[in-house]
C-alpha cells in the first residue's frame, strides 16, 4: 500500500490523530490482563502482514511529521545526538543498516544505489536525493548517526559492547520516556537503568544484559514497554519536563479520553557488522484512550492492567496521580468478561462491550 | 574521623573505598578538605609511598598543610581551588608513566572530577582508589539548563544558573562527574518543600 503521510503536530495544538489503519496496527503492549517487568524478548524476523513487526525499520503515517517535529527538538537543543568519538564507525554501521533495511523494505520510498563507496540515497517522502562517500563523513551534511535517524522514526541508543558490558556510547533521542541522553552517555546498562524500581532486584538487568550481548549479526531480536502520556507529545525528556509536567495535570473526565495516550515502545536491538555494537532503536507509538476504547479486548484489558500495577510503578510511569481519573475512565470500557489471550485485537472473535 | 556511612542506593551512584596501599612505580593524591586525613592515615600504614608521591590538595578552609608537609612528599602542592589546580593536575596526568597509583579523597565533586581527568588520560577508573572524607555535599547537574552547582548540601536546591527549584537524585554521570537535578514543581508551580539535608 501506499502510506498517506499526516500533517500534523505533536507540541501546541496537538493535531496527531490516528487513522483506523494506524489504530489497528497499534502495538497494545499487554498480552494478558495484567503486567509485571519480564525480559520478554523475540526474535525480530517479520511479522503479520500490515503490523508494525513486518519490516525492520516501520515507517508509518507519522513518519514525515515526526521527522519534522525532531529536527525542531534537535535545533532548540544539539545535545539530543551525541556520539562519543569512537562511535563513528557503528555510526556508519547504522546508516548501512537502515538505507539497505528501508531500500528493501519500502522500494516505492527509498532507494539507495551503491557503486563501491559512491553511495546515492533517495528518500521520497522528505524530499532528499544525497550522493556521498560511504566512510567519509565531510560527504555528509551531519555525522553519519545523526544524518540517518534525522530521516528515521524513534529514538536511537547506540551501544558499544566491551568488559562483558554494554555502553551507551551515543544515541539520537528526542522522543524518549523521560530519560536524557546527554546525562546517560557513556554509562553501562545498568548504571543508565539504575532508576528503574523493582527490575533490578528481580534480576530482569542481569538476564536482559546476557541476552543482548549475545545477539548475532542478521538475528535482531525486539520487545514491547510502555508508559502512559498526557497529550500526544513525543518529546517528553527530562530536560523540558519543567515546560511539559504541568500538562499532567490538565486531565478532567471529560477530556481523559482525548488527551490521555497510552504511549508505546517498539524496541529493536540488532548487531553491527563492523563495529560490533549494538544499535537499540527505540519507536514510539501513541494511541488515545478513546481509540483504543474503540477495540472491545484492549479496552477490558487496559483497566484491569491500569487497576492492578504495583503503585510503584505507576509512580515510576509517572501516572499514579491520575490513576483515579484514569480507572473512572476506562471501568466504563471493562464489563468482566473474559479475554483473549495476546496483544491482537481479535475484533472478529472478541465480544463487544456488554454494558 | 570525618566519615560518613552512605545509605545504600541506586546502581549509578558511586561507591567510594577506603586507601589501601599498593606497590607502583609513583603516586598522585588529588584531595580537598578532611580528604588530607586519608592520606595521613594512608601514610601511617605506608609511609615509604611518600618519598614518590605528588599531592595536590585543596584545603577549603581546613588546615591539614603543615601535616602533609610534615609527610615529606616528593611533590605537596597546596591550591586555593580545584580549577586553579586543575592544569597542573593535567600535567602530572599527561607525563605519567607506567605504574602510576591515583589515589583520591575528600568530597564527591572533588574525587568525581579528579577521576574524570584521569580517565581520560587512560587510566580505567576502576583503577583508582577513593576515599570519601568530609562534607556530603554534592556536584549537581541542572537537566534543564545544563549548568553546574558545585557543593550542593540541601535538597531541594535552586540552580545556581537558571534559577528552577531542583530536587537531588542519585543519579550519577561519571562523564559529568555529576548527580542530576531536576524540577521539583513542574507539576505544582511554587509548592516547594522546605530545604533539608541531604541524607537529613
Amino acid at each position: 500500500m501506499t502510506i498517506q503521510f499526516n500533517d500534523e503536530t505533536f507540541r501546541d495544538d496537538y493535531t496527531f490523530r490516528n487513522s483506523d489503519w494506524a489504530l489497528k496496527r497499534f502495538p497494545f503492549p499487554f498480552h494478558e490482563d495484567s503486567y509485571m517487568y519480564s525480559v520478554n524478548m523475540e526474535q525480530h524476523r517479520g511479522g503479520p502482514e500490515g503490523s508494525v513487526y513486518e519490516k525492520r525499520f516501520d515507517v508509518d503515517e507519522h513518519y514525515v511529521s515526526e521527522m519534522r517535529d525532531r529536527a525542531q527538538v534537535l535545533s532548540e537543543d544539539p545535545l539530543r545526538c551525541q556520539s562519543l568519538p569512537h562511535m563513528t564507525l557503528a555510526g556508519w554501521d547504522v546508516l548501512e543498516l537502515i538505507m539497505v533495511s528501508k531500500s528493501e523494505d519500502y522500494p516505492d520510498l527509498f532507494e539507495l544505489h551503491r557503486d563501491g563507496n559512491r553511495w546515492r540515497w533517495i528518500n521520497k517522502p522528505l524530499g532528499i536525493d544525497d550522493t556521498f562517500t560511504f566512510l567519509d563523513e565531510a560527504t555528509l551534511p551531519y555525522g553519519p548517526l545523526e544524518y540517518i535517524t534525522r530521516q528515521t522514526q524513534g529514538d536511537f541508543a547506540v551501544l558499544d559492547q566491551r568488559d562483558d558490558n554494554l555502553w551507551m556510547d551515543a544515541g539520537m533521542v528526542t522522543t524518549q520516556a523521560d530519560w536524557s541522553l546527554d546525562f546517560d552517555i557513556g554509562m553501562n546498562f545498568f548504571e543508565w537503568h539504575a532508576p528503574v524500581p523493582m527490575a533490578h532486584e528481580k534480576g530482569i538487568f542481569v538476564r536482559a544484559l546476557k541476552f543482548l550481548m549475545n545477539i548475532q549479526q542478521g538475528a535482531p531480536a525486539r520487545r514491547l514497554n510502555w508508559t502512559m502520556t498526557v497529550n500526544p507529545l513525543l518529546d517528553t525528556s527530562p530536560e523540558n519536563y519543567h515546560k511539559w509536567g504541568i500538562q499532567k495535570t490538565t486531565l478532567t473526565p471529560e477530556n481523559i479520553g482525548a488527551k490521555q495516550h497510552l504511549r508505546v515502545e517498539l524496541q529493536t536491538f540488532f548487531r553491527l557488522p563492523r563495529s560490533n555494537a549494538l544499535v537499540f532503536p527505540i519507536r514510539c507509538y501513541l494511541c488515545s484512550f478513546q481509540d483504543l476504547m474503540t477495540v472491545p479486548k484492549w479496552g477490558r484489558r487496559l483497566h484491569r492492567v491500569v487497576r492492578d500495577l504495583p503503585a510503584e510503578l505507576a509512580t515510576y510511569k509517572g501516572f499514579i496521580d491520575n490513576r483515579p481519573l484514569m480507572l473512572d475512565y476506562l471501568s466504563g470500557f471493562d464489563d468482566g468478561l473474559p479475554t483473549s489471550p495476546g496483544i491482537w485485537p481479535d475484533l472478529e472473535t472478541e465480544p463487544p462491550l456488554a454494558k | 574521623m570525618s566519615t560518613f556511612a552512605f545509605p545504600p542506593s541506586i546502581k549509578s551512584r558511586p561507591v567510594w573505598g577506603s586507601f589501601e596501599p599498593q606497590s607502583g612505580s609513583a603516586y598522585l593524591f588529588v584531595a580537598d578538605a578532611e580528604g588530607a586525613e586519608a592520606i595521613l592515615d594512608l601514610a601511617k600504614v605506608a609511609p615509604a609511598l611518600m618519598a614518590s608521591a605528588h599531592i595536590i590538595y585543596i584545603p577549603k578552609g581546613t588546615d591539614f598543610e603543615t601535616a602533609l608537609r610534615a609527610l615529606n612528599p616528593a611533590q605537596l602542592y597546596v591550591g586555593p581551588s580545584y580549577a586553579a589546580s586543575l592544569p597542573r593536575l593535567r600535567k602530572t596526568l599527561e607525563d605519567a608513566k607506567m605504574g602510576l597509583q591515583v589515589y583520591l579523597s575528600g568530597s564527591e565533586g572533588l574525587m568525581g572530577q579528579a577521576m574524570r581527568e584521569a580517565a581520560e588520560a587512560g587510566i580505567p577508573h576502576a583503577a583508582i582508589q577513593t576515599e570519601h572524607r568530609g562534607s556530603v555535599a554534592r556536584r549537581m547537574q541542572c537537566v534543564h539548563c545544563k549548568g553546574i552547582t558545585e557543593d550542593v548540601a540541601v535538597d531541594p536546591f535552586v540552580c545556581s544558573h537558571c534559577g528552577l527549584n531542583l530536587f537531588v537524585r542519585d543519579h550519577y554521570s561519571r562523564r559529568l562527574a555529576a548527580y542530576q537535578g531536576v524540577c521539583i514543581d513542574a507539576e505544582a508551580p511554587g509548592c516547594v518543600p522546605e530545604p533539608k539535608g541531604i541524607y537529613e
